[in-house]
């Protein structure tokens, strides 16, 4: 499908959830209400003819110096492919620096759960009902998120001792019915 | 020592003298590698610069079994309690070579999650510069280090001290 039937189909699908849309260096990029971005997700995941079944990335955008930006602060960005039919879109959400809180896709794509970590360690993104939302790349005394455009860069803070991480394993060895 | 045309088959020295001797040419490094200098060291195992001909081949993956504990790569806050406790598991004598800019210094990570310079951690006996070292710049961190062990009270010789640069700016 071309740019233009996946915005389609989504304007049929979820009409309500879209607040807009643009051709970002020939991809499409669709501006998606912050509350609805797990249901967009999902109906364009479970629909046949768009069938977007990979997470690329998350990434999350801090446009506190941005040029000539009037939104809110943060912005996730989601970029999803279809691996069978080979076309791609971005789903762009934005959320105030007061609360910061995006619901969680993490029960859509098994890669989202690391990856919405690692935007809430680094950018401090909240992501709601995620089921271990908790620093993946910084240590777990870190105060802040250094990705922020006001963390200075150079500020370093010490670690006294590492964290045993079983929490993580206990939940896996669950999951795989090991205990 | 078993040459022809000698009357009394022994020698003399200092006991410390024997023990460095013994110490210099057997160092069994522990490669702590955390990134590309790690893949270097490497080079410098394998047989075109091979660092067997200097008596550190043994190359052991527990810090209980080996003296000589080199530093390779980045080394993180996250990774720096990692560091000081492997560090203290060696058992003595023991001795550090940081590998590279990044371990010595920070090298160009001057950033929230790098430590600058693992000696904030660890004490540090031979420092190498490069980002990544030519295997040449380890052999001679390691013919260095032999110097050191078998002089502890002495400065180094003249062929390793370097001016100390001037910037001007």
């Amino acid at each position: 499908m071309d740019q233009q039937a996946i915005l389609e189909k989504l304007k049929t699908l979820l009409p309500e959830a879209i607040k807009g849309s643009a051709d970002r260096y020939g991809q499409l990029e669709v501006q998606v209400e912050r509350l609805k971005i797990a249901e967009v997700v999902k109906a364009l995941r479970d629909d046949p003819e768009v069938g977007f079944n990979l997470l690329i990335d998350i990434v999350s955008v801090d446009y506190s110096n941005y040029p000539g930006w009037t939104g809110d602060r943060f912005g996730v960005i989601y970029h999803l492919k279809s691996l069978g039919l080979g076309h791609r879109a971005w789903l762009k959400v934005t959320t105030p620096e007061e609360e910061p809180s995006v619901p969680t896709i993490s029960h859509l794509y098994g890669n989202a759960d690391w990856l919405e970590r690692e935007a809430f360690d680094q950018m401090g993104i909240r992501f709601a009902h995620h089921p271990n939302l908790k620093r993946i790349l910084n240590h777990h005394e870190f105060v802040g998120h250094p990705l922020r455009k006001d963390y200075p860069i150079t500020r370093r803070q010490w670690l006294s001792a590492n964290e045993s991480l079983m929490d993580e394993m206990n939940a896996r060895l669950n999951k795989k019915g090991y205990v | 020592m078993g040459m022809t045309g000698e009357t009394f088959p022994a020698i003399t020295t200092r006991k410390d003298a024997v023990v460095a001797w013994g110490q210099k040419n057997s160092l069994w490094p522990m490669p702590f590698g955390t990134a590309c200098c790690a893949i270097e060291f490497m080079g410098v195992a394998a047989s075109v610069f091979d660092i067997a001909r200097f008596g550190a081949e043994l190359v052991r993956f527990s810090p209980r079994q080996s003296d000589l504990l080199l530093v390779a790569g980045t080394v993180t806050f996250k990774q720096a309690p990692i560091l000081k406790q492997i560090y203290e598991q060696m058992c003595e004598p023991k001795w550090v070579i940081s590998m590279g800019v990044c371990a010595s210094s920070g090298g160009f990570y001057n950033n929230y999650c790098t430590v600058q310079g693992i000696d904030q951690i660890i004490p540090v006996d031979v420092y190498i510069s490069g980002c990544p070292p030519r295997p040449e710049a380890i052999l001679q961190a390691v013919l260095k280090l032999q110097h050191k062990i078998e002089n502890p009270n002495t400065t180094p010789p003249a062929q390793f001290k370097v001016k100390e640069p001037t910037f001007d700016y």
